[in-house]
Formats: structure tokens, C-alpha cells, sequence
């Protein structure tokens, strides 16, 4: 950043118009992403007869908590809230192991078949895993992992993705750090945990969180897997909210969605560049 | 051997969830199975057969293409545009950037839900805007037609934040001094996008092309959200439809042959695109 603003006052450039049009266009698009998030949040303290009226009333009259209690009471939110940050964190974790390895094997190692593995990898990416949902629920069911963490996280565990990131990205390490490991005699294993890791944390990072993302948003999976409340996975749980109801009770199904939205958008704006620079991963390397 | 101990785990899992599970789909496709049941009757092709000549099959193709070409499509035109914009030398671009991306990291079943109140056409936003205009409200919930461009505009919401984002950094690689070599040669700035901009960014368009088709074509949270496939199978992509058959009717048999289908499908036009873009792509 820093060299293009000097390489922009190096240049004489032609004093332009403020380029209204692009400030309009830029602002319409804040306001689309921006108002339908405002219109939850508000609707989570509005009473039924503000939300239930016409013409719109677009403030609650006061800032009040019912509908937050009301969704907390009529459905284990604890419950969800746990079991999506157990699946979450065992989930992307062990997801993220699995990648960092076989990228270690695919870069470092000799074997045979390599480019046929590599091949094994690639080709999945192709194979959405909507498409196997129904053999993945009976091989999950006669297992007896219905509603069991297992039965939600190990369908989905293998990784593709990561490991061919994180491949690229081994590809690009220098290899003199590997030469000085080899000299010091370390295995592979401390190869992979005292040298690469280390290096690779930027990477690692950008990966992880867009993994942790993806786990916590999962939803057609664990909803096949789980008919049972306290095993409810948070977007699994906030549609059993919508149809407990019959009728939309609009107050509470929008404090139930606050909740479910909050956390992420908190954790995206804290950490937006590390995130950012994970999904834009795939395609600059890609 | 130390290799099967890194990557035999990782190759395992994906052999017993992804490769033996396609293996075995196709196999259910040649059934007349409901899941869970003991009892499976081998029927040959007649799941296709019936897929093919079943009078709600065209309405689900049309709604399968119209939803995947509206949401790549119109997502790619949008998020070209809006990485046009964010890349400009402009104050606010970084906090409009992250707004924009934003949506892409929410629980689809949290936007649908928001959004299905922000589209009532008694108490939401849309109506009250409608209303200002003096129009009335479409009814989004029960006219299978609007139901559907509801459920696009939504997934549009929610992941063209995505596409604008990975076009933003394939233009911030875009050399600058090549676009103003460009202007100071009279070329006006819309033929120096065309001939000079859009051509450097063939392998990304190609890379969203094939990625985002893929995630649109497995959508299903905002629509189980929003319309569970209806109204009137309005909104029943063939994703849903595997789903439906599978899991609510429990014809795994039929359902399996769908997803056989939506496969092969998906991997023809993934190789077309290929195809297509080694002729075509400047690298």
C-alpha cells in the first residue's frame, strides 16, 4: 500500500471530479448488506403489536429483552450453543491436522503413486457432499451415530481444500529452512510441528478460520443426523424455533437469529483480514 | 511407509465418505429402496426412467437452471461491479468492502429466516417500501414465481460478497500503469476495461465460474428456510429434490438416481468450462 501512494504522487495525475457516481454506488451497497441486519436486530425487541402493524413501525418503543427470554425458554439454546462450538472447534481442528499432514506427505515425502493421491484429493473437491447424503446416513446410522458428535463431525472431517492450499503453500517455502531441520536431525514429525508450522502460520491461520466458519454454518448434515433437541447443532436448532410456531412469531425467531448471527459477525469484523485473506486463498494460488 | 501414517488418514476418509459412498449411489439408483428399509428391489434404470418422463421433472430443470444461472450469473455481473468500485482509490472502500463481505460468513438459515421477515408481504420491509411507491406487495410466500426470484435475491445477499471480493484482489494485481498506458492512448475507459482488464481477469471469472456453480447448485439452506422447496414446488432445485425424495418421501432408490444425475451433470459442464477456457483464457 505503501508504495503505490507514493508511486501516485510521484505522477502528475489530472485533477478528476469527485467520482459521485462510485460514492452512490458504494453506499446503495453498504445499505442493502447493512439494513436487513439492522431490521433483525430491531425486530428482536420489538412487542408483538409493533412488529404485528400497519403501516410499519420501524423502532421498538423501548429496548426489551422478552423475546431473547422467550427463544432461550422454548427451545435448548445452551444446548445448540454448546454442541455448535464442540462440533466447531473437534470439527475444523481435526480437519485442519488431516490437511497440514497429508500437504507434508504430498510435498516432502517420497512414495509411490503420488501424483495419483494428489489426484484422489483434487477429483473430491469435485464430488459435493450433498450428493452422498443418503449411503453417509446409512453408513452413519448403522454405525449407531445418530445424534453422537461423531455421527455429525467424521462424515465431513476429510480435507480437500486445506490440503491443497496448504500444498501450494509448502511449494513456496524456502528450502534451505528444511535443510537446516535435516542437519539438526529432526524426523519429519518434528519437521512439520518446530519448522513449517511455525512459518506457515499466516496460512494456517487464514485456513483455519474459514474452516471454523464453514463448520459453524453447517446445517442439511448435522440436520439429518440429529432429531434430538439437546444434540442440536445452532442452525438446526433456530429452525426448530420457526416450526414450533405454525404461525411466524417473528419477535422471537429474530432474537433466536441474533444470537445465531452475532457471534460470527463479531468474530469477522475482529478478525476480517486474517478471514478475507483465507477465502481469497483458493483463488490466488488456484 | 511414514507417508500412510501423514496422508493414509486423511486418504481413508475420504475413500469411506466421498469415493465409496458416489460408488454406492449409483448402485442405490438401480433400487427401489426406501431408507431404513431391510427390504431393497433391484429395478435397473427405472428410476431414470421415471425421473425422465415424470410430468414435475421439466418444472424442476427450468427452476434448477433459472436459480443456478440467475445466482452465478448475476452474482459474478454484481460482484465484478462492486470489486470495479472497491478497487477506486475512494475513502471508505475498506470499511465497504468488509460490509459487503460480510453476509458470505452467516448461517444461510439465519439469512433466510431474517430475510423471509424482511419479505412478508403484510409486515415487512419490502411492502412498506412497495406501499411508499404506492404499489402493492407480490405475495412472496404463495406465488411459486416470486418465491423463486425471492430465494435468488437472497442468495445474491448472501454470497456476492464472495465474488467481489476475489475479483477485488485479481484487479489489485491488474498493473495500474497498464490501464493509464491505456487512457493516455485515447482509449476511452470502457474499451480499456474490455480489451485490457476483463481479458487478465479470464482465470479468475474461470475459477469463480466452476466455484460458485458448484456451491449454487448444492444450495439448500436458504431455501429449506425460506420455502422448503414450495410454493407449489416453485422453488425445488433438483439439490432439494434430492433431499425431498431421500429424506421426506424416503424413496433413497429415486433420490439417488437424481443425485446421479446432478453429478454427472456438474462434471460435464465443470470439463466444458476447462475446455472452454484453454482456448480462451490469457494466461
Amino acid at each position: 500500500m505503501g508504495s503505490t501512494t507514493v508511486q501516485a504522487a510521484a505522477t502528475p495525475r489530472r485533477s478528476t471530479p469527485t467520482p459521485w457516481g462510485s460514492y452512490l454506488t458504494l453506499l446503495l451497497a453498504v445499505a442493502v448488506m447493512v439494513l436487513p441486519l439492522v431490521w433483525m436486530v430491531l425486530a428482536g425487541f420489538k412487542e408483538r403489536d409493533e412488529i404485528y402493524t400497519s403501516p410499519i413501525q420501524w423502532l421498538p418503543a423501548a429496548v426489551d429483552g422478552s423475546n431473547y427470554e422467550t427463544a432461550m425458554s422454548a427451545v435448548p439454546f445452551g444446548s445448540f450453543f454448546i454442541n455448535s462450538a464442540i462440533t466447531t472447534v473437534i470439527g475444523a481442528g481435526l480437519k485442519m491436522l488431516l490437511g497440514l499432514t497429508t500437504a507434508y506427505a504430498l510435498v516432502f515425502l517420497e512414495f509411490p503413486f503420488k501424483k495419483v493421491v494428489f489426484g484422489v484429493v483434487i477429483f473430491a473437491l469435485l464430488v459435493p457432499q450433498q450428493i452422498v447424503i443418503i449411503p453417509n446416513y446409512t453408513l452413519v446410522a448403522e454405525l449407531g451415530w445418530v445424534n453422537t458428535y461423531q455421527g455429525i463431525i467424521v462424515p465431513g472431517l476429510a480435507s480437500a481444500f486445506g490440503t491443497f492450499l496448504f500444498r501450494q503453500h509448502f511449494l513456496t517455502l524456502p528450502v534451505s529452512i528444511l535443510e537446516a531441520a535435516a542437519l539438526d536431525g529432526a524426523g519429519h514429525w518434528t519437521r512439520l510441528w518446530r519448522f513449517i508450522v511455525p512459518i506457515s502460520a499466516p496460512t494456517i491461520a487464514a485456513v483455519a478460520l474459514v474452516s471454523i466458519v464453514a463448520e459453524w454454518n453447517e446445517y442439511l448434515w448435522p440436520l439429518l443426523v440429529v432429531d434430538r433437541a439437546d444434540m442440536m447443532t445452532l442452525p438446526v436448532g433456530l429452525t426448530l424455533l420457526q416450526n414450533n410456531d405454525g404461525i411466524a412469531d417473528w419477535g422471537v425467531l429474530m432474537a433466536a437469529t441474533v444470537l445465531v448471527t452475532a457471534p460470527v459477525l463479531l468474530a469477522f469484523f475482529a478478525l476480517q483480514r486474517r478471514i478475507v485473506s483465507g477465502l481469497t486463498a483458493g483463488a490466488v494460488t488456484g | 511407509m511414514l507417508f500412510l501414517l501423514f496422508a493414509g488418514p486423511n486418504m481413508a476418509l475420504l475413500v469411506i465418505f466421498t469415493y465409496k459412498p458416489l460408488m454406492q449411489s449409483l448402485y442405490y439408483s438401480t433400487l427401489q429402496w426406501n431408507i431404513g428399509s431391510p427390504v431393497a428391489m433391484p429395478v435397473g434404470l427405472d428410476n431414470y426412467v421415471d425421473w425422465f418422463t415424470d410430468p414435475t421433472t421439466p418444472g424442476i430443470v427450468t427452476v434448477t437452471v433459472l436459480f443456478t444461472v440467475a445466482t452465478v450469473g448475476g452474482g459474478m455481473v454484481i460482484g465484478l461491479l462492486l470489486a470495479l468500485v472497491l478497487n477506486r482509490r475512494l475513502r471508505g472502500t475498506g470499511v465497504a468492502r468488509t460490509v459487503v463481505v460480510a453476509p458470505y460468513v452467516l448461517s444461510g438459515v439465519a439469512v433466510g429466516l431474517l430475510w423471509l421477515f424482511v419479505f412478508d408481504p403484510n409486515f415487512g420491509v419490502t411492502a412498506a417500501l412497495l406501499r411508499l411507491v404506492g404499489l402493492a406487495s407480490p405475495d412472496w410466500y404463495n406465488d411459486p414465481q416470486w418465491a423463486l426470484v425471492m430465494v435468488i435475491v437472497v442468495y445474491l445477499w448472501k454470497n456476492v460478497g464472495y465474488v467481489a471480493l476475489i475479483y477485488l484482489a485479481a484487479l489489485q494485481s491488474v498493473p495500474r500503469d497498464l490501464v493509464e498506458a491505456a487512457s493516455i492512448d485515447g482509449a476511452s475507459s470502457i474499451r480499456s476495461f474490455r480489451s485490457i482488464v476483463l481479458p487478465l481477469l479470464g482465470p479468475t471469472t474461470f475459477f469463480l465460474a466452476i466455484t460458485t456453480l458448484l456451491t449454487s447448485l448444492q444450495s439448500f439452506d436458504i431455501i429449506q428456510a425460506m420455502t422448503k422447496g414450495g410454493p407449489l414446488g416453485g422453488t425445488t432445485t433438483m439439490m432439494y429434490q434430492i433431499y425431498q425424495e431421500g429424506f421426506q418421501s424416503g424413496r433413497a432408490g429415486y433420490s439417488s438416481a437424481v443425485a446421479t444425475i446432478l453429478f454427472v451433470v456438474l462434471l460435464l459442464v465443470t470439463f466444458a468450462q476447462v475446455r472452454y477456457v484453454d482456448r480462451k483464457v490469457h494466461y
